[in-house]
């Protein structure tokens, strides 16, 4: 249980000193250490915002399981698409220790009260999407999730580190994808191209708006729940890519990329904030779809959760009697 | 652990990265494990019953794959594709060693791939229509009980890497029919709608179960030769096992499985396996002479 300001009246100075110590110490918060209800709320809303976008993005990629040209790729995709439920599963359990609830936060999430990475909302066209989500969006999530391994609250620090280390999989095995199909034929070569062309801007945008237009920011990085701004982030996404792009044999889609010995950093054009917003404010190519199909495996499922619930109240039931029963009989 | 090292580490030569996510460690269950076919053992009959066990598991795993994103829990969700996965590394085994058993030399890909409808040897439970949650729980509790039966005595095949494919698969198997048999349990014992749902989905999984448990020609010659299991000789334990758990369940007593014929394994099929394999091959089919 969290302990919050109500429980403790008039310690607060006293308890919300202790808390700016240990935050200035680089030390962990605890679920069961004092918090500001704003520290817990933010949380609350980053890391479930971070369980439903594991959730969600397990679709674009899930979408070709089924279809994937070999057995070898297919048994990865499924392995790295079952790891993202894990990732949700695991996210989801360190929001609780913030004292919510997983089934009201996938309420949340299907009432569309409650956002997810907006990258899921772009359809997966074609089979090379597949190693360009790996490459580029988990190398994207990999950028700003590195950082958080060492947010200042405990349980979400650790799901990070766990987390951080499968993604590092999903990204080579994106990449390595990539490599045999520019190895391979003309036709798997546009496939790759067309997939990069596609998946580029939206990857450039996941690290969220320019600092100028983030107001979460500031708070977040006192509070050491974020460590970097959006745009360092992205810079330095961006000087990794190029040289992978490079090595790969494709071209990012960007006339304005090009290195800046000054800054010591690569130039890049401005991603098209205005399909950002209307992608984050639900516009987006697939997000009705998304949604709704979380939403209809949620209600189809309905009948199951509420069946293995009654099984399980009968279970203890019966454990109840036979322990009574045994007590009489002692 | 910093975000350079990882990005830095791409770029680099792979020193042999066998494993991609979890669950795909890709070791080689067959490593030192004696490929040559035994003797007296007709290699044209070992690759087709290598395809027939081969086949039921990447049917029913392409099956599975269904409920990914459309599982009732995600708990569900992982557990099935664990489950799917596992049934897809079997399969994988399987076609490598009938590629070897008939001398064409043809991997994994060629049979899953390259192969029409009517070249798939799996018995026609595996490509039912994926139905509801509890037609799920049924499918996978009488396809995991069977397989169960009959590779635990596949680990005594005269054949080493049958044998050993077995021997891996067991313990897979006994955890798909544990998962299996824990809904079962939560469905016919839950709500008197889990309970109405269970019945129907045995009802529509009944008929099609005699099939599990008639005997091919191939599977008749190979058992006699100690290579392979005959079907038949696993029906009553795998009856026996549905009764405990249908009891416990609070289900019906299961009514006998039908006489089957064999037809899946002869290639005849349901119309519902064309479709599957359509979109299983899709982009294999489109890109013939790609690697992946």
């Amino acid at each position: 249980m969290t302990v919050t300001q109500e429980a403790r009246p008039g310690a607060d100075d006293a308890f919300q000193a202790d808390f700016d110590a240990k935050i200035a110490a680089d030390q962990r918060i605890e679920p069961r250490d004092w918090m500001p209800e704003a520290y817990r709320r933010t949380l609350v809303r980053q890391v479930s915002q971070h369980a439903h976008s594991e959730i969600i993005g397990m679709q674009p990629e899930g979408d070709w399981i089924a279809s994937a040209p070999s057995l070898r790729r297919k048994a990865i995709l499924l392995a790295k698409v079952q790891d993202e439920a894990g990732h949700g599963l695991y996210l989801y359990a360190a929001a609780e220790t913030l004292g919510v609830d997983r089934s009201d936060l996938t309420t949340r999430l299907i009432e569309g009260r409650q956002k997810y990475s907006s990258i899921f909302n772009y359809p997966s066209l074609n089979f090379a999407d597949v190693g360009v989500i790996g490459w580029l969006v988990d190398g994207a999530a990999i950028c700003n999730q590195v950082p958080l391994c060492r947010s200042s609250f405990g349980p979400y620090a650790r799901a990070m580190v766990r987390i951080c280390k499968e993604e590092s999989f999903h990204q080579r095995q994106g990449y390595e994808l990539l490599m045999r199909m520019m190895e391979g034929t003309e036709g798997q070569r546009r496939m790759v191209q067309d997939a990069v062309d596609r998946w580029w801007w939206p990857s450039l945008m996941m690290f969220g708006p320019p600092d100028a237009d983030s107001p979460n920011t500031a708070q977040s990085m006192a509070w050491r729940i974020k460590r970097d701004t959006n745009d360092d982030l992205r810079q330095k996404f961006v000087d990794m890519s190029v040289p992978q792009a490079e090595k790969l044999g494709v071209t990012l889609p960007d006339p304005e990329l090009a290195w800046n010995d000054e800054r010591g950093h690569y130039d890049f054009g401005e991603p098209d904030w205005v399909e950002f917003k209307q992608v984050v404010s639900g516009a987006g190519p697939k997000n009705a779809e998304r949604i709704a199909r979380r939403r209809a495996a949620h209600e189809k499922g309905a009948w199951v959760r509420e069946a293995a619930t009654a099984y399980a109240a009968k279970q203890a039931a019966k454990a109840r009697t036979t322990t009574n029963l045994q007590e009489a009989s002692a | 652990m910093s975000g350079d090292n990882i990005f830095t580490g791409l770029v680099e030569e792979h020193q042999g990265d066998a494993r991609w996510a979890f669950g795909t460690g890709f070791t080689d269950a067959l490593a030192g494990v004696d490929t040559t076919l035994p003797a007296g053992v007709d290699g044209a009959d070992l690759a087709l019953y290598c395809q027939m066990l081969g086949d039921d598991a990447l049917v029913q795993a392409q099956r599975l794959v269904q409920w990914v994103t459309d599982a009732p829990e995600l708990e569900e969700e992982v557990a099935l594709a664990n489950i799917a996965l596992d049934l897809l590394g079997q399969a994988r085994l399987l076609l490598a060693r009938a590629g070897q058993a008939d001398g064409t030399g043809r991997d994994e890909d060629a049979f899953a791939y390259r192969r029409a409808a009517h070249e798939f040897r799996n018995v026609r439970l595996t490509e039912a229509p994926r139905g509801d949650f509890a037609h799920a729980v049924v499918t996978l509790l009488v396809l995991s009980g069977q397989r169960l039966a009959l590779f635990g005595r596949l680990a005594d095949s005269t054949d080493p890497v049958l044998a050993a494919i077995a021997a891996k698969g067991v313990n897979e198997l006994a955890y798909h029919r544990e998962y299996a048999v824990s809904w079962a349990l939560r469905l016919g014992d839950g709500t008197p709608y889990s309970h109405e749902r269970m019945v129907e989905a045995v009802a529509d999984v009944w008929p099609l179960t005699g099939e599990l448990f008639a005997t091919h020609p191939v599977e008749a010659r190979l058992a006699a030769q100690g290579a392979a299991v005959d079907p038949a000789t696993v029906r009553d334990e795998v009856h026996a096992v549905l009764t405990r758990v249908f009891t416990e369940a609070t289900l019906a007593a299961p009514a006998p499985f039908p006489e089957g014929t064999v037809a899946g394994r002869d290639g005849r099929h349901t119309p519902a396996l064309a479709p599957l394999l359509d979109e299983l091959q899709k982009v294999a089919r489109e890109h013939p002479e790609a690697t992946w």
